[in-house]
């Protein structure tokens, strides 16, 4: 069959199209398109003549077949080191087939390639640290991801969410309107508490401008409240964009190029329309990932970084405790034993270990590092949209078992997790196999041990 | 017999050979795309050195990246191997005679019992190489016959020329074979997945840039390998 009616090559740009695949429910019919969709096996070859260059196949073609990226790769270590799972087996059999067969490949070779891209791969990049030649399959992945998009191979839930950002510039259906109306409401909602609060929209020449997670406007509104009230108690001069305050891309999850510039593109916009100092992201690892790490080279920035200075998160609550603009209450702070899930995005992929390990400094009596931690740790097991995909819950929730493992071996019970795909994941494992933990991203509990200063007193 | 294959056979290999390596550097030199890696090569140049030059560092000495200390066993046998591999033939005081003789260029020589000590070490170390490739599931899954026509390509040299050292009748026989399978080797270096003799250092510090420019090597220390 040429193009199904949800299951084709055309990304999904028209609110029509949009709603026609999210009533699709699962996604049954889209994937029983699937089946019967024609490649395009021309456009496969012009793709792969133009754009995989020189590392990618250096890559495929010295890879010494030597395994030792296999016990990097956690879904290996959790399927009983099956071999189909050794990271070199999953590329070569998939990307490595077609890059050999030179485009000419079938319907099975690209539902197979997608299975595994999607399904067997989070894009953790963890591979690539373990292999003697540098191979990283992570990006390898990634790229089969684009490949596989490009030709109408992608899991439903990504379709979908590609489809967001190319729409409404955001993950899920939330417009301007919304959003400005969610901050407004966050303020009415801790007006009591704090008379002064504010969350400015459009301010120019702000000294942050704070981008977010469509997720806290649309399903945890309290986590903007409580990022304006940390804000407010550091005096920072902050303001959020009425656009371009969405920082997160299924789109890059999908391997949907396009739709991840047109979404980068629009918080870039946002900098140079209000001119802050530097941009402040929320804790989500993709987010940073996305706009931060790679989105300069979407949007062809010839520096390789965003318009202005970014920082995580955890690199402006590191910064504000170690300048005193926060300072937390001995008292209060965290006695249990407590472990932090090192977000690929931005630890491995991104330098951030050090923040994150002085923040816990500050907060943490007695913290635990999970073996290995920092840059080495392993993937939470939802990593690169595997959380949102039904079609692998199966095979997230048994990856799953070697960061059940990780946290089991620490003995805490409080597992800090400043990325909402680590949260997620870490609050399935629990729901799944059940070994007692909590989890917490930071800004909960830093409000529960902030010494509010002074000025601020009678305010509270 | 002889004359030929020392005389234009080892010119044309060893020319094959270095314009071969030569030109597979420039190949993936040229073939990289800031846009496309994602990786600003030519901007923040100091921060692409650092991280070249320790993604390079941590990985040519043994035990030296977080992997090959996982793997003690499979580290010593491919540091043994390719120290042998490397050494045996460049020092080899045989072959510097010959360079000598030939060309007029001789190099430090090892003694003949280091030389066969490194021999043997070779062909050891290959052999235990070829029984993981064989007994480790998740190598034998990767491990194509490509695999082992390579390796064979690698050791051949060494065998032969042992058997050759050794005066192990016929002497000709093993020593034309051993100058034979050594220019198999020189020449199958660019046209082969042997070309990682360089490759492996572009292959690393391409990906040490990655780290050293994009991946936080301009905020932390750069990742640890």
């Amino acid at each position: 069959m040429p193009e199904g009616t949800l299951c084709n090559k055309q990304p999904v740009n028209t609110k029509e199209q949009l709603h026609a695949l999210l009533a699709d429910t699962r996604g049954t019919l889209y994937y029983k398109e699937m089946e019967k969709l024609d490649i395009d096996q021309e456009v496969l070859r012009d793709i792969i003549r133009k754009t995989l260059k020189s590392r990618m196949r250096t890559w495929l073609e010295i890879c010494a077949h030597c395994g030792l990226c296999a016990d990097s790769c956690f879904f290996y270590l959790s399927n009983h080191k099956d071999p189909k799972q050794v990271p070199s087996y999953k590329i070569q059999s998939t990307l490595g087939e077609i890059v050999k067969r030179k485009g000419d490949v079938d319907n099975a070779l690209m539902r197979y390639a997608m299975d595994t891209a999607w399904g067997k791969c989070t894009c953790c990049n963890r591979c690539g640290m373990y292999c003697p030649f540098g191979i990283d399959m992570g990006v390898m992945f990634s790229y089969l991801r684009g490949v596989c998009f490009s030709q109408g191979f992608v899991p439903w839930e990504m379709k979908i969410g590609s489809g967001m950002h190319r729409i409404y510039r955001a993950q899920m259906d939330i417009t301007t309107e919304d959003w400005v109306d969610t901050c407004e409401w966050m303020v009415e909602e801790n007006q009591d508490e704090w008379p002064k609060l504010e969350i400015p929209i459009d301010k120019e020449n702000a000294d942050i401008i704070y981008t977010v997670n469509a997720r806290e406007p649309k399903h945890y509104p309290e986590d903007l409240g409580d990022a304006a009230i940390l804000f407010h108690i550091a005096g920072e001069n902050w303001t959020v964009p009425s656009e371009g305050w969405e920082e997160t891309s299924l789109a890059m999850f999908a391997g949907d190029w396009e739709g991840s510039r047109l979404q980068v593109k629009s918080v870039y916009d946002a900098i140079e329309r209000l001119k802050p100092r530097k941009m402040v992201v929320t804790e989500c690892g993709h987010a940073y990932r996305a706009t931060v790490i790679e989105g300069p080279y979407w949007t062809g920035q010839q520096s390789g970084k965003p318009p202005v200075e970014t920082l995580h998160y955890v690199e402006w609550v590191a910064d504000a405790l170690r300048t005193g603009k926060l300072k937390i209450d001995p008292v209060k702070k965290i006695k249990e034993p407590v472990t932090y899930q090192d977000s690929c995005n931005y630890i491995r992929n991104a330098g951030l270990r050090k923040d994150a390990r002085d923040i816990m400094g500050y907060i943490a009596e007695d913290f635990r590092e999970m073996k290995p931690c920092g840059e080495h740790n392993f993937c939470c097991g939802g990593g690169g949209g595997l959380n949102g995909i039904g079609r692998y819950r199966e095979q997230r929730n048994i990856g799953q078992k070697v960061k059940r493992d990780q946290i089991l071996e620490t003995g805490a019970k409080l597992v800090i997790t400043p990325c909402h795909n680590c949260w997620d994941a870490i609050r399935d494992l629990e729901e799944t196999y059940k070994i007692g933990i909590r989890w917490s991203f930071i800004k909960p509990l830093l409000l529960g041990m902030v010494i509010v200063p002074e000025h601020l007193k009678g305010e509270e | 017999m002889y004359n030929i294959v020392t005389g234009p056979m080892a010119w044309l290999s060893f020319l094959i050979f270095f314009i071969g390596i030569l030109l597979r550097s420039i190949m993936y030199i040229k073939g990289l795309d800031w846009r496309l890696d994602r990786v600003t090569y030519t901007k923040n140049v100091s921060y692409g050195i650092r991280g070249a030059i320790k993604s390079i560092f941590f990985w040519i000495i043994p035990f030296g990246s977080q992997s090959w200390r996982n793997n003690p066993g499979f580290t010593i046998l491919v540091f043994t191997f390719h120290a042998g591999l490397l050494i045996t033939p460049v020092f080899l005081l045989g072959h510097n005679i010959l360079l000598q003789e030939r060309w007029g260029i001789s190099l430090f020589t090892i003694s003949e019992t280091t030389a066969d000590m490194l021999t043997i070490a070779v062909l050891v170390s290959a052999l235990f190489l070829l029984l993981r490739r064989f007994s480790l599931p998740e190598v034998r899954i990767l491990t194509t016959s490509y695999d082992i026509l390579l390796l064979c390509i690698s050791i051949l040299p060494f065998l032969t020329g042992f058997l050759a050292h050794t005066q192990v009748p016929p002497y000709n026989f093993w020593l034309i074979t051993h100058i034979i399978s050594g220019e198999i080797w020189l020449i199958a270096v660019p046209f082969t997945k042997l070309s990682h003799i360089i490759l492996f250092f572009m292959s690393r510090a391409q990906l040490g840039m990655d780290f050293g420019i994009k991946r936080g090597g301009m905020k932390g220390g750069g990742i640890t390998w």
